[in-house]
């Protein structure tokens, strides 16, 4: 298994970055940091992915001087898939921040714990 | 090829569109748009019901001039078309009974703004149930999710942020453990329409190839779709995003948005894993375990509330528990319990949530239990719709939630390992349910002398006509359950 993690580093540095993004998106209280965890969270997702379309030696599947054989390109569909998981990530990402601005204005902090305890002071 | 086959693209497109048109109608236009467009779709999915229920059959239809693999394909069979009416009729009535709620605690302005909402909530419901395409899945999740979140803020207050806050960070992280399952699926079978996937699976089963990899996609999806229905750990968002959102916000979260999911599991162990290679895994002990638990621990918390709402919330924790454990179990039967607990379940928790504010509306908008003390009174309608609902929560036959507990403790008994656990953890939240069901149905109608308005039926006539519609509609569930149980089989039996 040792061979296999060094040649497919691109992969286990996903994973990595997919726990650094999921630890930070759950345990940071600030919330602009949650943020740039769940960010970096789906850009591991987007990595693995990108890793998997990969075929060593082949190019990117851009017609040039006309189409050549399918063994000259590497698997589009992955990148298909990281574009449109590249817009989920933008909106909810624009969705959360929006409402970071929200609560900063009402609050004026941007620590979630701090804001529990305030609405509950608030007896809403 | 019939024009009733094209009706289930037509419905997400239609819901689509009109969701999109909504931004830039005003309120009152935006509101006969959405209700058009909800009747609409309801009535094309009976059409679509009664189609597939006479030739017998699920049919594939291709979306666009390419056929699958290189094009989109959604399926549909009994039990979509069933589904997707079901979810049409709970979202009407969600609308309807909480409309006056929604123009006293949204700006007006802001009207249209949550008819996009609901008919992009509509529109993603409706292609997680038809999808045949896993990445399609994963989208019209997200889709879910988004709007999901809208419906909990449209109301601004600061409960309502923080809880929209909350409930996309949870979200959030079920999505980026499904989509991760969803790539590394598609990295060992190379496919990502659910037939196709099935059959790679089943080979490398055979082959006894990537098992590893195949454990980890398989827990990969069931926890990140579990994260997003509320199952028991993960379920810290649904006591404040059911609580404090509007009504009919509250009212179509917890019967459609976490229904949503808990539909593209069914799909997942159906169609893309195959049952007995999901069955084999032992991610089905873990989900039997949470569901359990949650099952207990939703039904302790919820006792200790003193806020009507967030006691209803924590129900509904307890249900999310049941239908998971019905999951767990392992067999078809409790795939068919959990089928019809999931429809009973939208059924009375909608119902719960519009008699609650009915109630609270008679006791000076408060929801602590000392104020609402004798609202059955003030509120006669309301009141007997809490009871209805109460009822059917804790069991009592006639209503859908007996069937339920039946249908449980049937799949259990077919299943020797898993037996005592089950009927112990039905017995012990039944009781539990009982406890604060009853407790609140006796403490509203405690005859006490106060001032508050009182609400007649012919001062909120459609709220009226809302609940007895709900109503109605448990009773149907209950009592007509063996023909709806065919539907279930038949559809499942399709499904595969």
């Amino acid at each position: 298994m040792g061979a296999n993690l060094l040649s497919n580093y691109g992969e286990v540095v996903a994973m990595i970055l997919f726990g650094i993004g999921f630890s930070t998106l759950l345990l940071h209280k600030n919330l602009i940091k949650k943020i740039i965890g769940l960010n970096i969270m789906d850009t591991a997702v987007y990595l693995f992915l990108a890793a998997k379309g990969y075929i060593t030696g082949r190019v990117a599947p851009i017609v040039v001087d006309g189409v050549q054989s399918v063994e000259a390109y590497i698997n589009p569909v992955p990148s298909g898939l990281v574009l449109t998981g590249i817009v989920v990530s933008v909106s909810v990402s624009a969705l959360m921040l929006s409402l970071t601005i929200r609560l900063y204005r009402r609050y004026h902090t941007l620590d979630l714990d701090e804001i529990s305890t305030r609405l509950k002071k608030e007896g809403l | 090829m019939q024009f009733v086959q094209n009706l289930p693209f037509i419905c997400i497109i239609l819901s689509l569109f009109s969701g999109t048109v909504s931004s830039v109608l005003k309120e009152k236009a935006a509101k006969y748009v959405n209700l058009f467009v909800v009747s609409a779709i309801m009535l094309m999915s009976m059409f679509v019901l009664g189609y597939t229920l006479s030739t017998g059959t699920s049919y594939t239809y291709m979306m666009g001039h390419f056929p699958a693999p290189w094009g989109n394909e959604i399926r549909v069979g009994v039990l979509e078309a069933f589904m997707a009416t079901f979810f049409c009729v709970i979202m009407l009535l969600s609308l309807l009974g909480g409309r006056k709620k929604l123009h006293q605690e949204v700006e007006i302005t802001k009207h249209n703004l949550y008819y996009i909402l609901t008919n992009l909530l509509l529109s993603s419901l409706l292609a997680l149930v038809y999808t045949n395409d896993l990445f399609t899945a994963y989208v019209f999740v997200e889709i879910n999710t988004i709007s999901a979140c809208g419906l909990i803020m449209i109301r601004q207050n600061g409960r309502t942020i923080e809880a929209a806050v909350r409930y996309m960070i949870m979200s959030l992280l079920g999505s980026g453990l499904l989509l991760l399952g969803i790539c590394m699926l598609y990295d060992i079978t190379g496919h990502l329409l659910m037939g196709n996937i099935q059959e790679a699976v089943a080979m490398l089963v055979a082959q006894n190839q990537y098992h590893i990899p195949l454990l980890v996609t398989i827990a990969l999806m069931c926890v990140g779709l579990a994260i997003k229905s509320a199952l028991f750990p993960f379920h810290s968002w649904l006591p404040d995003a059911y609580g404090y959102s509007t009504v009919s916000s509250a009212a179509m979260l917890s019967s459609l948005v976490s229904k949503g999911y808990i539909f593209l599991l069914f799909k997942l162990i159906y169609r893309v894993f195959g049952f007995e290679i999901f069955c084999q895994s032992k991610i089905i002990n873990v989900l039997f375990v949470f569901g359990i638990m949650g099952m207990i621990f939703g039904s302790l918390s919820a006792i200790k509330e003193n806020d009507i709402r967030r006691m209803i919330s924590f129900s509904s924790v307890a249900q999310i528990g049941y239908i998971y454990m019905g999951i767990g179990l392992g067999t078809a039967a409790g795939i068919e319990a959990s089928v019809f607990h999931v429809l009973s379940h939208a059924a009375t928790k909608s119902l719960l949530f519009i008699a609650a504010i009915g109630l609270t509306d008679v006791s000076d908008g408060s929801r602590k239990f000392q104020d609402i003390t004798g609202a059955a009174y003030r509120h006669k309608v309301a009141g007997i719709t809490f009871t209805v609902g109460s009822l059917s929560m804790v069991g009592i036959p006639v209503f859908s939630g007996f069937i339920s507990k039946m249908l449980f403790a049937d799949a259990a008994v077919l299943n020797e390992g898993k037996m005592l656990p089950t009927l112990i953890a039905l017995a012990i939240s039944t009781i539990l349910n009982a406890i604060y069901f009853m407790k609140t149905v006796i403490r509203i109608y405690t005859p006490i002398k106060t001032d508050y308005d009182i609400i007649t039926f012919k001062k909120e006539p459609l709220y009226a006509v809302t609940c007895i519609c709900f109503i109605a509609l448990n009773v149907f569930l209950g009592i007509n359950s063996v023909p709806i149980l065919e539907f279930i089989q038949k559809g499942l039996a399709m499904f595969v």
